[in-house]
């Protein structure tokens, strides 16, 4: 029954987020493979972050579809998942890194601790597994090995975001949602960040839906982008077009005054 | 030779015939009378009553007389003897606008129909120790409003009126929880939130209301108005088809107005934050006030980062018969599972001492079979 | 064994009344029904504080019948004071008989122990327990924890012992140490020290667990799985005492420490003194019994 690659990961139709009279987003289509990293930019308000709480079903949406084409292959409307679907979803399939490393972490548990939760609580029960496989994650995200002891909280912010990454894919998770990933870092940082997050993106053939308001961040990781403003999507295409060639006023003006700044 | 202590059914009696001297104190000193306590610390009564959530002054007057005036513990007695009664049914909620005022405040209004009514309280005293107390005294005779006070509406009543402030977030419904019969789950709803904090300890609900003064929540409260005087009990009875009247109660009610700023939807408007406890207890009553306006900041829309604004956390913790209970027990025995840790500790100690300095490792050893 | 005394007039049958006790009845059945889950129940207050066996008395309260002999241990022995404090309340307010011996009880209150005789079908064991959820520590909202357990997402638990390995290099947990019950749900065995773990697994008596101050009843019926959570490569383990009792020579069992003097003297002794009493009455002697042939220990301490 399982369905070919070339079949979509990801499915929105009409995706509409109301705040009584006031849009949060409205009527967002949106389709995403397998091993694509989409880009969703705006300025703050436009409703990319409102956009990407509903598709990572943190949000409830007012009106609209999400299905998911699950790891047997089915495609399932994910309102009508049950929260011990959804909950096991978003701990195995999915991951999810934040702009603030502190929400996704666990900040006194051990870094080891941190990475192997998400592999007990999918009844992992061999202490010796669970920890070379959180040492082998410390390597691949570049924290010394001798720190898998350490609680994040003595971490730097760039080792935390780090270890959120680690933590979330050592499931080997199809789809990952990142939210302003390099947001609170220094320039220096975000650079090492985001060229390693390419590295892993492509090894293991990850889907990424990320939302940025730097343009910069978009083109280094981004195949495809969306371009949004006041809840609605105004351009959509593939990133090195959209950015060398924007055809809406708004996208234009965007670009231009990265390139000013 | 060694034989394990055992008479503890003895030294229990033993100890209780204690506390029954203790109690009674100087025999040349003439005992407490519960008439005496219920007149004379009748503020101390009140609190047993309202925290006891039983409402009999003889009772709670005897409860304080065992408690040798631990309030806690007499709260603690009057509960236990509580729970023992028969319910024969709910009664109709006392209508606190029929209340015959004996004290009515209003800290929003220079002056409002029914007037400030200022009656016994301790506000504008000063704290001078009165050393004429070391003696009987007979008080003064106060002047005494004549009867037939004009009616006293409410404040939040007269700003209803005008629209400024929401409409009381309570309906009137059938279902009213009840505390005492079901257990309490959360998310709590008003009605089983202010039932628990009618009984919850004073000083508990004193440092959070105090602490939302102090910007742990900050909800701009207003003293809307405090009314303490006596209202009527009723009880519907179904056989003959009408509310009959089952005593009197006097009662502390205190109705906060506090600061809202409104929405997109609605315009902004003042909110509310209500107390109700049994007898005279102003602070009890403002406190609860204060809280309950607090817990309401989830469904306000109001950012939650205060511990008043924590349903949960305050529900769990306020009631001090509970919280007396759990701390107290630290001091029943615990050896068996201290044996536990003692030994996991020795184990540990051990296995650091040979880590540290591996040319010791005999010495440890040595030590740990001489353990 | 005591004959039953006169009953506490002006109470019912086990102080609580008939309506509470089926209330209490239900959630007891329920409880058994889904092992390990904790039922909410409309706990009352009893004429004792909160913390100190509310819950096993009203869960025993709710089970007792006249025809049943009361054992009421904590710490292992009968003659702890808030041991003998609930004994008295209930030959009071039911004047049922009592007992000592594990053997002779139908029902055992306990708190912090299960007894070392192994428990018989048809016996109950009703265990105090003061913090019923395993998850409270590493989770303090109950909205939460019900969530967890629901969901069965349990990964948080062995997140605490996995940080207990890499700290200390063993499972720190010495009492109160979580258990699976029947594959299903994590329950706390209430603050008995993790040598007893083993008894509740397929223990052929009813166990209930009554903590009155959270208002949650749970339950282990006869012969359910209990299994000590651990990773396979740092497997459970009991803690094991290297001396036998010093008054009647067991081993295998738990021993209570009893510091001496103030220059480090120190002797170990079973805890379940039911149980080192009927081996001295046996003829089993202790290194430190001394001379009092089989005395069973009397009102009094003995001469040096």
């Amino acid at each position: 029954m399982a369905m070919t690659d070339d079949a979509p990961l990801l499915v929105a139709n009409g995706l509409t987020k109301r705040y009584g009279h006031r849009i949060g987003c409205e009527n967002v289509d949106l389709t995403l493979y397998a091993g694509e990293v989409l880009a969703i930019v705006g300025e703050s308000g436009s409703g990319k972050s409102t956009l990407l709480q509903m598709l990572s079903l943190q949000m409830m949406q007012t009106r609209g579809d999400i299905s998911y084409r699950m790891r047997d292959g089915q495609m399932r409307d994910l309102t009508l998942l049950n929260e011990a679907e959804r909950r096991l979803l978003m701990r195995t399939d999915w991951g999810y890194v934040s702009q603030d490393a502190t929400l996704g972490l666990r900040m006194s548990v051990s870094a080891g601790g941190n990475v192997g939760e998400r592999l007990m609580g999918l009844g992992w029960r061999h202490y010796g597994n669970i920890r070379n496989e959180a040492l082998d994650w410390l390597d691949r995200v570049e924290i010394d090995r001798n720190r898998i002891d350490d609680a994040p909280r003595a971490f730097s912010g760039g080792m935390r975001q780090r270890l959120l990454i680690a933590k979330n894919l050592v499931t080997k998770p199809r789809l990952v949602f990142m939210d302003e990933p390099t947001g609170g870092l220094d320039v220096s940082v975000q650079a090492r960040i985001i060229d390693f997050l390419r590295g892993l993106v492509a090894d293991l053939d990850l889907a990424v839906i990320i939302v940025t308001h730097d343009l910069a961040v978009a083109r280094l990781l981004s195949t495809r982008i969306m371009v949004m403003r006041d809840g609605h999507v105004i351009e959509t295409g593939l990133t090195d077009q959209v950015l060398d060639d924007p055809h809406a006023p708004y996208t234009q003006l965007l670009v231009s005054s990265v390139l000013q700044a | 030779m060694y034989v394990a202590v055992k008479g503890g059914e003895a030294a229990i009696d033993n100890a209780h015939r204690l506390l029954d001297l203790a109690r009674r104190g100087d025999t040349t000193v003439p005992e407490l009378s519960v008439d005496q306590i219920s007149q004379q610390l009748a503020l101390g009564v009140a609190r047993v009553m309202s925290e006891g959530s039983l409402y009999d002054r003889e009772l709670a007057a005897l409860a304080i007389k065992q408690a040798r005036g631990d309030l806690i513990e007499a709260i603690f007695l009057t509960r236990a003897y509580r729970t023992t009664l028969p319910r024969f049914g709910y009664s109709i909620p006392v209508d606190t606008n029929a209340m015959r005022i004996s004290r009515r405040i209003s800290a929003t209004f220079k002056d409002l129909p029914g007037g400030q009514i200022l009656g016994p309280t301790f506000d504008y005293t000063h704290r001078l120790l009165d050393f004429s107390l070391l003696q009987s005294t007979v008080p003064d005779t106060p002047l005494l409003a004549g009867s037939g006070l004009d009616a006293t509406p409410r404040v939040t009543d007269l700003l209803n009126r005008d629209g400024l402030i929401e409409a009381n977030p309570i309906q009137e419904c059938d279902d009213v929880g009840d505390l005492t019969r079901d257990p309490l789950e959360f998310p709590a709803t008003r009605d089983l939130r202010l039932q628990s904090l009618s009984r919850a300890d004073e000083g508990f609900l004193l440092a959070l209301g105090y602490s939302t003064q102090r910007g742990y929540g900050r909800t701009h409260p207003f003293v809307g108005e405090i009314r303490i005087g006596q209202v009527d009990v009723e009880l519907f009875v179904e056989d003959l088809g009408f509310a009959v009247n089952l005593g009197v109660i006097e009662m502390t009610e205190c109705e906060m107005v506090n600061q809202f700023h409104g929405s997109a939807e609605q315009p902004p408007q003042f909110t509310r934050g209500y107390g109700l406890v049994f007898g005279q207890s102003e602070r009890k009553a403002m406190s609860m006030a204060l809280v309950d306006r607090s817990m309401r900041a989830q469904e306000l829309g109001e950012e939650l980062s205060a511990p008043a604004q924590d349903v949960e956390f305050v529900l769990s913790h306020c009631d001090n018969v509970q919280a007396t209970g759990f701390v107290e027990h630290l001091k029943l025995p615990h050896y068996v599972d201290f044996q536990s840790e003692l030994q996991l500790v020795r184990r540990l100690r051990g296995e650091h001492a040979a880590a540290q300095s591996p040319s010791s490792t005999a010495a440890v050893l040595n030590k740990e079979a001489a353990e | 064994m005591n004959s039953p005394g006169p009953k506490a007039t002006g109470y019912n049958f086990g102080y609580l009344d008939e309506q509470t006790k089926r209330m209490i009845r239900r959630a007891i059945l329920k409880a058994v029904a889904i092992p390990g889950y904790q039922v909410p129940f409309a706990s009352r207050e009893m004429p004792m504080p909160y913390g100190w066996g509310t819950g096993g008395v009203q869960v025993t309260a709710a089970v007792i019948g006249t025809e049943d002999v009361l054992k009421v241990i904590d710490q292992g022995s009968d003659d702890t004071t808030n041991a003998v404090s609930i004994r008295k309340f209930f030959v009071r307010t039911s004047g049922v008989r009592t007992t000592t011996s594990t053997a002779d009880a139908s029902i055992i209150q306990t708190r912090h122990r299960i007894p070392e005789r192994p428990l018989q079908a048809g016996q109950i064991i009703v265990y105090q327990v003061p913090i019923p959820e395993p998850l409270r520590f590493l989770e303090p909202r109950e909205t939460e924890t019900r969530r967890m357990h629901a969901l069965e997402e349990y990964g948080l638990m062995h997140v605490k012992l996995y940080e207990d390995i890499a700290r200390h290099k063993t499972i720190a947990t010495t009492y109160a140490y979580p258990v699976k019950v029947d594959g299903r749900y994590v329950m706390d065995p209430s603050p008995t020290p993790k040598f007893d773990n083993p008894k509740m697994d397929m223990s052929p008596a009813l166990q209930l667990f009554g903590a009155g101050r959270e208002k949650r009843i749970y339950a282990l019926p006869p012969y359910t799985k209990v299994k000590s959570l651990d990773f396979d490569d740092h497997p459970f383990e009991v803690n094991r005492f290297t001396t036998p009792c010093g008054l009647c020579n067991a081993t295998g069992v738990y021993l209570d420490e009893v510091i001496l003097d103030d220059q480090g003297g120190r002797m170990f002794a079973c805890s379940d003194t039911d149980h080192c009493e009927t081996r001295r009455v046996d003829g089993h002697r202790g290194l430190l019994l001394g001379d009092a042939h089989g005395q069973v220990g009397g009102s009094r301490h003995g001469d040096d």
